[in-house]
């Protein structure tokens, strides 16, 4: 190896030279026999493989077991399409609330100092740390006959459990977290300049928001929305809790495929699975283009 | 537009920014405000900007009181330090911002924005960057890019926050002359703040020194520089030997030995002897004032620095010219041919 390096070196012009020692430096910083970095990747695709992919291929092998036809007509039953429905009824109001929320709290956690702040912020992951089940149940407590609030809805005759509106709030609550999440390290970064900037030369608030912060928090935007959609659309716990299992009528997606699965009804139940399947993939894509795209936004502001 | 600032006051917490600053700009100067980091000036222009609120004090713009307007209304041009260009826009879109939020009522149409921007582009030589991103521009041209922006709202005055801070070394010094002459094409008020001394008496008209949120001193460049009002001054800007000396009797002690200086109207007590590099003279030993062992000397140009022990002990380096060489190890006298001596510091 030395022999090698001090043979070029003779030969060879000063960047070559310098390439050969930075080859060198690469090699000797790589110090594990190939044995074991065989090991190590092998290990590595076979975990992959056993506990990601051969469960997704299963999913959609099981679905199409039947052949396509009993595949399609598992889609068009009345009930796999009423939990279609609701699925993205409820991620429709869950992810225009949470993006709506998310960011006006990470406005004021970037933007703004104030006393409070890192409560506020602990506050926000609340819903990551707390099992699904629980803030089901917090909802179950609030809005049940019994519950805090049962009374007055009962008298007002406003049903919020077991109907839309609960799916929506357990949703809403569990998922909120990722507009946030996504924003808040991005806008600190970015800092208040380019507003200041915006300000000083006579742009109001709302001109600034929309022309100036708005824009470079676009792709943040979009990834939050994207990781929002894709737990709303696949939430269980939380929903299970509150739906009340109406056959028809307050049945996601996620919680259809627990009931036909229990009543043997396999194809039905993985052709289901393999649309949220689907949404996982295409969830998937979307995030690697839009961190391509986030990580462009990064070298922009490394002045 | 005149600016003059009364008794401004700020804290952040217990620290405080600025600490009681009263300040007057002419129309039409060219002024720097120059200190260490720390020192209370980007605090000051950001509050003449708009961009921060002070604790007590006055801002006035032409004698009109402008604390009362918010940074939005009060037309102040502001070049940040790190340029704070919009990312996602164009050149182009970045000059033309200032002309394309303003007021429906008030706002020109599309062809007189447009001719406006290619001006400003021109008036900074850079029409031919209008369709790049900032993030495709070097240092000089996003500065300049930023400038020209902040022109572009005709403003009353123009505030610059380390114009020149984030540049090498060479680019900076053009800028410098460039940014003179075009003060002096445009001829706004405008403010810059600058820790780079250099900076501030070649480009600047008059020259306003601080330290910790205090005004030390204001005065044109050749004013700073050759009569320093306070100690701090006198050791900030140009290259100082400092030495401690004390003033008993009408005499100059360092240490224990007087010097053989004139102690006259001179405050008795602890003082600091300043005395620029260039102005300590070298002689055979036992003339001048003091008496020192060449440590060693390196070579720059027209000067030799030669560090010198004093027989008092302290180390002192001075430029002297290299009509006499000296070596490590000569016993010199040295006499100031100026020096200053501030009491109780």
């Amino acid at each position: 190896m030395t022999m090698q390096i001090a043979d070029s070196v003779s030969l060879s012009s000063p960047e070559a030279k310098a390439r050969a020692h930075a080859a060198a430096a690469r090699n000797n910083l790589r110090t594990e026999p190939k044995a074991v970095r065989i090991a190590i990747i092998t290990l590595a695709i076979l975990f992959l493989t056993v506990f990601v992919v051969l469960p997704l291929v299963l999913v959609f092998a099981e679905a199409f077991s039947k052949g396509v036809i009993a595949y399609l007509s598992a889609i068009a039953d009345p009930e796999a399409l009423s939990a279609i429905k609701l699925t993205l009824v409820v991620a429709a109001i869950s992810v225009s609330l949470n993006l709506v929320f998310g960011l006006v709290a990470s406005w004021a956690i970037a933007k703004f100092e104030f006393t409070g702040k890192t409560f506020l912020i602990s506050l926000i992951d609340l819903p990551f740390s707390v099992s699904p089940v629980i803030s089901g149940l917090v909802f179950v407590l609030l809005f049940s006959a019994q519950g805090y609030f049962g009374g007055w809805l009962r008298d007002h005759d406003i049903q919020i459990l077991f109907a839309v509106p609960g799916i929506a709030l357990a949703t809403t609550f569990v998922t909120f977290p990722f507009v946030a999440r996504a924003l808040i390290p991005l806008m600190q970064e970015q800092g208040t300049q380019e507003e200041e900037a915006a300000i000083s030369l006579g742009a109001s608030g709302l001109q600034t928001f929309f022309r100036v912060t708005l824009p470079n928090i676009k792709w943040g935007v979009l990834y939050g929305v994207l990781l929002c959609n894709a737990r709303a659309m696949g939430e269980f716990g939380a929903v299970s809790v509150v739906s009340g299992h109406i056959r028809g009528e307050t049945n996601t997606m996620p919680l259809l495929v627990e009931i036909l699965y229990n009543e043997y009804q396999f194809v039905a139940a993985f052709a289901i699975a393999s649309l949220l399947a689907m949404l996982a993939l295409i969830t998937l894509i979307a995030k690697t283009i839009l961190e391509n795209h986030l990580d462009e936004g990064h070298d922009v502001n490394d002045h | 537009m005149t600016i003059e600032v009364k008794n401004l006051v700020k804290k952040f917490g217990s620290f405080a920014a600025l600490d009681g600053v009263d300040l007057k700009v002419n129309d039409g100067e060219l002024l720097a405000l120059l200190g260490p980091s720390g020192s209370g000036k980007t605090t000051l222009l950001r509050i003449i900007a708009g961009l921060d609120w002070p604790d007590s004090g006055e801002v006035a713009f032409n004698g009109e009181d402008a604390l009362a307007q918010g940074a939005r209304e009060r037309h102040v041009g502001f070049v940040f330090q790190h340029y704070a260009l919009f990312r996602h826009m164009s050149v182009f879109e970045n000059v033309a911002f200032g002309l394309r939020v303003q007021p429906r009522a008030v706002r020109k149409d599309e062809a007189t924005i447009r001719a406006r921007v290619k001006e400003l582009l021109d008036l900074v030589q850079l029409d031919w960057l209008a369709d790049r991103y900032p993030s495709q521009l070097s240092g000089g041209q996003r500065q300049r890019i930023a400038l020209a922006r902040a022109l572009a709202i005709e403003p009353r005055i123009l505030l610059l926050d380390e114009p020149f801070g984030a540049l090498d070394a060479k680019v900076r010094k053009e800028l410098r002359r460039w940014l003179r002459s075009l003060h002096h094409e445009i001829n706004v008020t405008s403010i810059f703040v600058t820790h780079d001394q250099e900076e501030a008496l070649e480009v600047a008209n008059r020259v306003v020194v601080m330290d910790k949120g205090k005004i030390e001193q204001i005065g044109s460049p050749d004013d700073v520089y050759e009569t320093p009002a306070t100690a701090f001054v006198h050791g900030f800007i140009g290259e100082s030997i400092e030495l401690p000396v004390q003033v008993e009797g009408g005499v100059i002690k360092l240490g224990d030995r007087p010097l053989r200086l004139a102690a006259d109207g001179l405050v008795p007590g602890a003082s600091k002897l300043f005395v620029r590099r260039h102005d300590m003279l070298v002689g055979p030993p036992g003339s001048g004032a003091f008496e020192g062992a060449v440590q060693h000397v390196r070579n720059f140009g027209p000067v030799q620095r030669a560090e010198i022990a004093l027989s008092g002990g302290e180390t002192i380096e001075i430029d002297a010219p290299r009509d006499r060489e000296l070596h490590a190890g000569d016993t010199i006298g040295l006499e100031p041919r100026r020096y200053r001596i501030f009491a109780g510091v």
